[in-house]
């Protein structure tokens, strides 16, 4: 059985570009903050609209209070790298910095796997230092996700002394521990994602030591029609009696084909994601956000519907 | 006002550009069939990781580098597909540059060679540049359409190779490589290998060391691909669209990208605005006539389809809801469309198309709509 949502320590959240990895990742911290957790929401997305959904200005290594549970920041590697050395190496920064700038970037560029442990070293450290109650990462998309959870793994193959090498040996204990990190994956109802998403669990199954925590269906547009009456809706679309005739209703016609195409591509991609993954990972399903226009609206939503599957 | 097949016009390189998720991949397809059926040309679309169903679509079997031609088009020109191959092209890119088999094969073999281009983010970008250039020179079609990977900082792939070349001229990899091929480490370099020596460890870096020595013996090559790579980009031959849709995001980054790319003098020849809800939804006698629909009497309705009087106010009732909230949606698009920020950019409105196109007949209608859009240049 998965533990639940609301035990984790650590949750990445991921998901192929255009689903609503951001908003998930925000709606999930909100609701977990308006629970009574303290939540460390990051995003490691340098240009990630985290910063719109909570209505701040652009978001930097420094977390920004939001309220009192939930803190806010962007990844910055150099500035992580910075801090890992005044933590680590007790290197008097001062005068040092250029050096250690024009080092990491080299090593960024060259040495696989570094901006990615610096990274997830960041969370992983803001977790076993207990910070936070839970950290939240706003992660990269599907494509890149595992390299991110699997560079512990790849820099220890590379790496065989110095200090990353012992370093890597805690984070994986934080990463591998089922009970304290999760990975959810944020989908829509529609091919790419849904493919995108099994391809996605496998790897995190096969390549990372880090553990699926849940699927969330985003953008998921509830029926008002019920089965039974879409004959009739069909029957007065091609005859038009009155008063249906009107012709300024045609927008009402098109909005139920439009309704109708969506619904029908959303049930299919929906069983295919279900037989696709074990029945033991939660499925959370949030509703599409009609109305709400901001991104500010819209991660209240998603905070309103997601507070009763970590409660 | 011109059309998007005129605005493409005698290009020989389109390059699509735009977020995740809003069909981008369809299009460039999409256009692709259209040219190769209302010209002769010869097409073909560069695609890095089409859905199943539109690869199926394409008759694209496996993964791999060699074009497959579309058959049945229907037109005068012809059409063909090809995946990109990351780990292909690297590997094929290596034995073209080396100065020797010897040294291809060492760098092959290296492990962080594998790792690099297995997990180098960034490799995906400018390999699909480095291929573009390879097909340009082989001179096999008129047209080649690319569609970009979609990643956010989505200019990476724009930025990748002068990155590479200089990368291959930095101090940082002399000074990585100096202490290798005997030289003194110098003064300015000494807090830099120490520290990497004290974070990775000697023997890691000695590794890197070893596998960047390999790779400098290509420096020339690369280099000058690189160059030859950005000119062809700047050319006017080459055409950016830019896509998306009309949500806000998707919106944001698009404009992004018509910035960025106009910013760089690179020819942004139209956005094209994907899926975009009919206009009837939003259309303001729309609004009055459903305030009637939602008092009038059902009797002539229940004659004319034999339905009961409950079943048929419970339908309207529901075909009521469900316009409201696409209705919000559609006037949401329609501001959207105002505000746009296209810099003298020409805007092709593409509506939703019928259900998931996924058979060539759907990217054959798709293909031209695109193709005869009007573009609308803001003033």
């Amino acid at each position: 059985m998965t533990p639940p949502l609301r035990q984790r320590r650590l949750l990445f959240v991921t998901g192929k570009g255009g689903v609503g990895k951001t908003t998930i990742a925000a709606g999930l911290a909100r609701a977990m903050a308006n629970a009574g957790r303290r939540v460390l929401l990051c995003s490691v997305d340098d240009r990630s609209d985290l910063a719109d959904a909570f209505s701040l200005p652009p978001l930097r290594f420094e977390p920004v209070r939001v309220d009192e549970y939930l803190s806010v920041m962007a990844m910055d590697t150099e500035a992580s790298l910075r801090e890992y050395l005044k933590i680590y190496l007790r290197l008097p920064i001062v005068g040092r910095i250029g050096p250690v700038a024009a080092a990491f970037d080299f090593v960024a560029t060259a040495a696989p796997g570094v901006r990615e442990i610096l990274t997830i070293g960041k969370v992983c450290y803001e977790v076993r230092e207990e910070h936070y109650d839970t950290v939240i990462v706003d992660a990269p998309a599907t494509g890149h996700v595992t390299g991110y959870l699997a560079a512990p793994q790849a820099l220890q193959s590379l790496v065989r002394v110095g200090l990353i090498r012992s370093q890597t040996d805690w984070m994986l204990q934080i990463l591998s521990d089922e009970s304290l990190t999760g990975v959810i994956a944020v989908t829509t109802a529609e091919e790419m994602p849904v493919s995108e998403t099994l391809q996605l669990l496998t790897a995190i199954r096969q390549d990372t030591t880090t553990h699926a925590a849940a699927v969330v269906v985003n953008r998921v547009v509830s029926d008002i029609l019920v089965p039974r009456d879409e004959a009739l809706a069909q029957q007065l679309a091609s005859q038009r009696p009155s008063p249906f005739d009107d012709p300024h209703l045609d927008g009402l016609f098109a909005a139920e084909r439009f309704a109708a195409q969506r619904r029908e591509v959303s049930r299919e991609h929906l069983s295919v994601l279900r037989e696709g993954i074990p029945s033991t990972l939660p499925v959370i399903i949030q509703p599409y956000c009609f109305g709400a226009t901001t991104s500010a609206a819209i991660v209240a939503d998603v905070a309103a519907s997601l507070a009763e599957e970590i409660s | 006002m011109n059309t998007l097949g005129d605005v493409i016009g005698t290009s020989k390189v389109v390059i699509t550009c735009g977020p995740g998720g809003i069909g981008k991949t369809t299009c460039a397809a999409a256009l692709g069939v259209a040219v190769a059926r209302s010209t002769e040309r010869r097409v073909l679309v560069v695609t890095v990781d089409p859905a199943r169903r539109l690869a199926d679509a394409l008759g694209l079997g496996g993964i791999g580098n060699d074009a497959t031609v579309v058959h049945d088009v229907g037109g005068a020109g012809e059409l063909s597909v090809a995946m990109l191959d990351t780990k292909a092209s690297w590997d094929a890119l290596i034995r073209r540059h080396a100065p020797d088999a010897t040294t291809a094969q060492r760098i092959l073999d290296n492990a962080l060679y594998q790792n690099i281009t297995g997990r180098f983010i960034q490799s995906h970008d400018y390999i699909a540049m480095e291929r573009l250039h390879e097909l340009v020179e082989q001179d096999l079609y008129d047209l080649i359409i690319v569609d970009t990977p979609p990643t956010r900082n989505a200019l990476d792939f724009l930025d990748a190779p002068s990155r590479m070349a200089d990368f291959f001229s930095s101090r940082l990899l002399r000074w990585l490589i100096a202490p290798a091929r005997g030289g003194v480490v110098g003064f300015a370099a000494r807090p830099f290998s120490q520290i990497a020596d004290k974070i990775l460890g000697g023997q890691f870096v000695g590794d890197i060391t070893e596998f960047f020595l390999l790779l400098n013996t290509m420096y020339d090559g690369f280099v000058q691909r690189a160059r030859e790579v950005e000119m062809l980009l700047a050319h006017d031959d080459t055409s950016f669209l830019v896509i998306s849709t009309l949500e806000s995001v998707p919106v944001t980054e698009a404009e992004f990208f018509v910035r960025e790319l106009s910013e760089r003098r690179l020819n942004v020849r139209g956005w094209i605005l994907n899926r975009v809800l009919p206009p009837s939804i939003a259309s303001d006698d729309l609004a009055i006539a459903m305030d009637s629909l939602s008092h009038a009497e059902l009797a002539a309705a229940v004659d004319a389809t034999g339905a009961d009087d409950a079943s048929l106010r419970r339908v309207r009732d529901a075909l009521l809801s469900n316009t409201r909230r696409w209705r919000d949606v559609a006037l949401a698009e329609r501001q959207q469309t105002q505000q746009l920020n296209s810099r003298d950019v020409p805007v092709f409105t593409i509506p939703t198309l019928d259900g998931e196109i996924s058979e060539l007949a759907g990217l054959t209608l798709l293909g031209d709509v695109l193709y005869g859009a009007e573009g609308v240049v803001k003033s």
